[in-house]
């Protein structure tokens, strides 16, 4: 037995009908081909399947598809078009954060709802937010430097319109 | 010309990476594809009874299930020896089960279905009826005479044993002012790739060919063992490696779950995808070390070290892995240590030992992280022994800068290594002064904390006697196959594989350099059989020294043909030209005098214009095999900073220093970012990585929830510095910096907690430096000064 989900996945509609013991993650991995959402775990441990569910990170791998139903979900493919995490990307790519790229569009999940919850993170706090991603490849150092380099960016780009709107 | 060789350049594939656009195994899904699942033993030994797939077969999606009786048959067994380990057994291995079981998570019975669910579900149906034996998973008892056996098929639970002598051993430590000694246990662990175990094999029954998807380092070893395990011939067979999500030496030995999707698929005709989940990965890829390791170190009066005696006894599986063995690791084990150092004489004992737990094979920095740790820790003893500080007695002993060739203890032929620099440099980072006042300062507040250093030589380069002349089929020479389009742009296919080490922006880098052109300008092929040149592949640190060398080689002969034809086309003796900034140029003057567009738009579309004979192919296939040393050496020294809470056990890791020699560097970005992963997965298992076994050989923390790996909150920034020794075997001179990081780091880190634990005499000598343990040496330490 199948029941329908509606979400909007990355700003479009999407109507499917999936089985309800279908993870959110198989459904946009298998069902809508999203395969930058990856699966390391599924058990909510590791962070390689963290997509925005209503703007919060959540294990794609431990909600249920049916549970998204009149969601908004934003995968690594729609941060990626719309361009919300184009410096985080940027960033990365310059301080070379990844190295097998498993874990980073998890990585760039964390890192982008941290910078919308603290927009200058210390490098511990920085840390402390990463504590559901695991990465094997880069010891983690890089992947700190990057996301601190953004959150510096970003608060000299979004420091004028604040004046503004002071005035 | 070297404009881009030894610049940061970022790696062009990380971009599809960062944009979601990674093509893993795990995300391909092919036409008429089929989803396996392994029903797998509950129990570490045993005979099966019975197999009841009935009920299985009916549930919903399922297409077939195997057993051993009928997959089996399609595939010859695999023996894991080498000829040159003499005396080395291993009884036969093949994909299922077939009278024994041999390890807790031994494939019994495979499940093919439309989706993976539904095979799981089917797997919950098959009965498997397993009459349970005692399981071998102790130590040192079981190589004595008339202990049970492991493996019934093994005549003893001996693998293998080699034993390493210099003839006056026995006279150094009879002579030796101080001997120290310790017992040593270095815990079993695995890789945790993030991307499990993947393969999508895909028979084509009207073709007869075979092509097989797999996240591998090593796609042509693979060709080759499929094509013999299953009677194929090697032409029909295809392996493509896509991007890999993490591998580490894991993901190089021979599985009975690809050996399955592959047999499945030549029955079946049809794709056979299997992806391990994490909670197979930890009962079926291959673990590491499980060594304990006993040590004596003899020392002169001053300081030096005259001898080192090691009895090494590792513990593998009920099998030894194929095709490398299980036996590689204790070999370099016993042949690695002391190796930085002067030291004469040596004596080293290994003892391989079979067991019924998962088998254990290479995995990053192959044994060096126990060579290291055993001889870094003696050499504090005897440091402690003859009054001397960490940095003097590693300044008295370490091979002098100018002292090479140099032929270690144990045979190792070292061409030229720079540890005496590299301790200068560390020392200069750490400032040991400072570090020593503050120490003092902070005990006296119930802080403490300690530092220690290690330093370490790696293994690199390896030729083909690493191997091949053991009778393996595993290659130590590589080739590349690079082509001037008729555009001007190059490519370079070439055999060493990419798992997001950067190999293929530094051969970009390396074969840009040689025909004059950007970067930008040269695409690279890697990881597939039909497209590129057989070779060794990625293992070994071989990508920048093997890899690196044969494009070098390959990209100066296309350099030369390209100037053949210019000087022909400008009517110019060649050896007055070069290339440079995308054109040739003339030598002395640099001034342009044909752009490369020119030369390929003439050479592929008007070679009737060119003069009659002249070589007008602009592509060139070389191979290169490492010659000279039997292999390269890297070297260097780490250094670690903790801090140890004495009523918790826990440590907080404060800094780790890194001075590296990995010869000629091609990227320094990517460098650091090689030596600072390896670290991790150094430090990774000296506090918190135990593949942990109870006495019935059941392995209790298999979950990524139970088994501890390092978190970035865990781990401290790491200080890296160079020095640059390129070899001269090679025109490159690149040594390979991928292990360097895991081969020392938690030596380093094991030093640096005794050192914090001195005021209580507490030592650790075993990892993981769990809080418990290090809980446990404060209390032995207590009860030893309170004692009467």
């Amino acid at each position: 037995m199948k029941v329908l989900v509606n979400t909007i996945v990355n700003g479009a509609p999407v109507q499917e009908a999936v089985t309800p013991r279908s993870s959110l993650a198989d459904f946009l991995r298998d069902d809508l081909g999203l395969t930058g959402t990856h699966l390391g775990c599924e058990m909510g441990a590791c962070g390689a399947c963290l997509v925005l569910l209503d703007g919060a990170p959540v294990h794609a791998c431990l909600v249920l598809a049916v549970q998204a139903e009149g969601g908004r979900i934003e995968t690594i493919e729609g941060l990626t078009e719309t361009g919300a995490v184009a410096d985080l990307q940027e960033s990365f790519h310059d301080r070379n954060a990844l190295q097998c790229g498993y874990c980073t569009s998890g990585m760039l999940m964390s890192a982008q709802a941290l910078l919308a919850r603290n927009a200058a993170p210390s490098r511990d706090e920085i840390r402390d937010a990463l504590s559901g991603n695991y990465c094997r490849c880069t010891g983690y150092e890089a992947i700190v430097d990057a996301i601190a380099a953004t959150g510096r960016a970003r608060a000299v780009t979004a420091a004028p319109a604040n004046t503004e709107a002071a005035e | 010309m070297t404009l881009h060789i030894g610049q940061p350049q970022r790696r062009e594939n990380a971009r599809r990476h960062l944009a979601g656009r990674g093509r893993f195994v795990s995300d391909l899904a092919l036409p008429r594809m089929l989803h396996a699942v392994f029903v797998r033993s509950p129990m570490a030994k045993g005979r099966i009874l019975g197999i009841d797939i009935e009920a299985a077969s009916l549930c919903p999606g399922v297409v077939r299930i195997f057993t051993a009786a009928d997959l089996n048959p399609r595939c010859q067994p695999w023996v894991g020896t080498l000829d040159h380990f003499a005396g080395m057994q291993s009884p036969p291995m093949n994909i299922l089960a077939e009278e024994s079981v041999l390890w807790t998570g031994h494939p019994v019975a495979m499940i093919l279905a439309r989706s993976r669910a539904e095979a799981e579900d089917a797997a919950d149906r098959v009965l498997v009826d397993i009459e349970d034996a005692e399981p071998v998973t102790g130590g040192v008892p079981v190589l004595q005479p008339g202990a049970a056996r492991a493996n019934d098929a093994a005549d003893s639970n001996l693998c293998y044993e080699a034993l390493l002598q210099t003839p006056d051993v026995d006279r150094a430590f009879a002579g030796a002012a101080h001997v120290v000694e310790a017992g040593f246990t270095f815990g079993r662990h695995t890789a945790v790739t993030l991307e499990p175990r993947a393969v999508v094999a895909d028979y084509d029954p009207s073709s007869g060919a075979l092509t097989v998807h797999q996240g591998t380092q090593t796609p042509y070893q693979f060709q080759d063992v499929y094509a013999r395990h299953f009677g194929l011939p090697e032409g029909k067979v295809r392996v493509i490696a896509p991007d890999v999500g993490g591998s580490f030496g894991m993901k190089l030995h021979v599985y009975n779950e690809e050996m399955g999707a592959v047999a499945a698929s030549l029955i079946l005709g049809r794709p056979v995808r299997y992806v391990a989940d994490r909670l197979e990965s930890f009962v079926s890829d291959i673990h590491a070390r499980d060594h304990d390791v006993y040590g004596r170190m003899a020392v002169a009066a001053d300081g030096t070290i005259l001898a080192m005696e090691i009895d090494d006894l590792t513990r593998i599986g009920a099998v030894s892995a194929y095709p490398r063995t299980s036996a590689a690791e204790g070999n370099q084990v016993i042949r690695l240590m002391g190796a930085p150092y002067r030291m004469a004489d040596y004596r080293g004992k290994l003892s391989v030992a079979f067991q019924n737990k998962v088998q254990t094979s290479q995995y990053r920095a192959v044994g060096h992280p126990i060579a290291c740790a055993v001889t870094e820790a003696l050499v504090e003893r005897a440091a402690e022994a003859t009054g001397c500080d960490s940095f003097e007695i590693r300044a008295r002993n370490l091979i002098a800068d100018d002292a090479y060739p140099h032929v270690s203890a144990t045979g190792y032929q070292f061409e030229k290594l720079s540890h005496q620099a590299c301790l200068a440099r560390l020392r200069g980072m750490m400032d040991p002064g400072a570090l020593r006042a503050e120490q003092a300062a902070l005990r006296a507040r119930g802080i403490y904390r300690g530092f220690g250093i290690a330093s370490f030589v790696e293994i690199t380069n390896p030729g083909a006697t690493f191997y091949g002349v053991g009778g393996a089929r595993i290659s130590a020479q590589d080739g590349a196959v690079v082509r001037m389009l008729p555009s001007g742009d190059i490519h370079c296919a070439i055999s060493v594989t990419e798992q997001g080490q950067g190999t293929e922006t530094i051969i970009a880098q390396v074969v840009a350099d040689q025909l004059g052109v950007v970067p930008e300008r040269v695409s690279v092929t890697t990881g597939d059989t039909a497209t590129t040149p057989s070779g060794g592949a990625t293992w070994a640190c071989r990508g920048a020294g093997i890899g690196g060398e044969t494009a070098l080689r390959a990209g100066r002969q296309l350099r030369d043909r390209i100037l053949t034809l210019a000087g022909a086309l400008v009517q110019t003796d060649p050896a007055t030209l070069r290339l440079a900034g995308g054109a040739v140029v003339d030598a002395a003057t640099g001034a342009p005098r044909i752009a490369l567009e020119e030369i390929g738009r003439i050479a592929t579309y008007r070679p009737d214009t060119l003069p009659d004979g002249i070589d007008h192919s602009l592509t060139v296939a070389h191979h290169f095999a490492p010659g000279g040393y039997p292999f390269d050496f890297t070297n260097g020294i780490q250094g670690s900073l903790v801090e140890v809470d004495v009523e918790t056990g826990l440590v907080t890791l404060l800094k780790h220093w890194v001075v590296e020699d990995c010869g000629r560097i091609i990227n320094p970005l990517l460098v650091d970012e090689q030596i600072r992963g390896g670290v991790v997965q150094g430090l990774g298992p000296a506090f918190f990585e135990e593949c942990q076994y109870d006495a019935d050989g059941q392995l209790t923390n298999g979950s990524l929830a139970d088994y501890l790996v390092p978190m970035a909150v865990e781990m401290p920034d790491i200080k890296i510095a160079h020095i640059e020794t390129p070899t001269q075997d090679t025109i490159l001179g690149a040594k390979g910096v991928g292990e360097a990081g895991t081969a020392a780091a938690g030596a380093a880190a094991m030093n640096a907690v005794n050192d914090a634990l001195r005021p209580f005499g507490a030592c650790l000598t075993q990892t993981p430096m769990t809080p418990l343990r290090i809980l446990d040496a404060l209390d032995a330490a207590r009860q030893e000064r309170t004692a009467p």
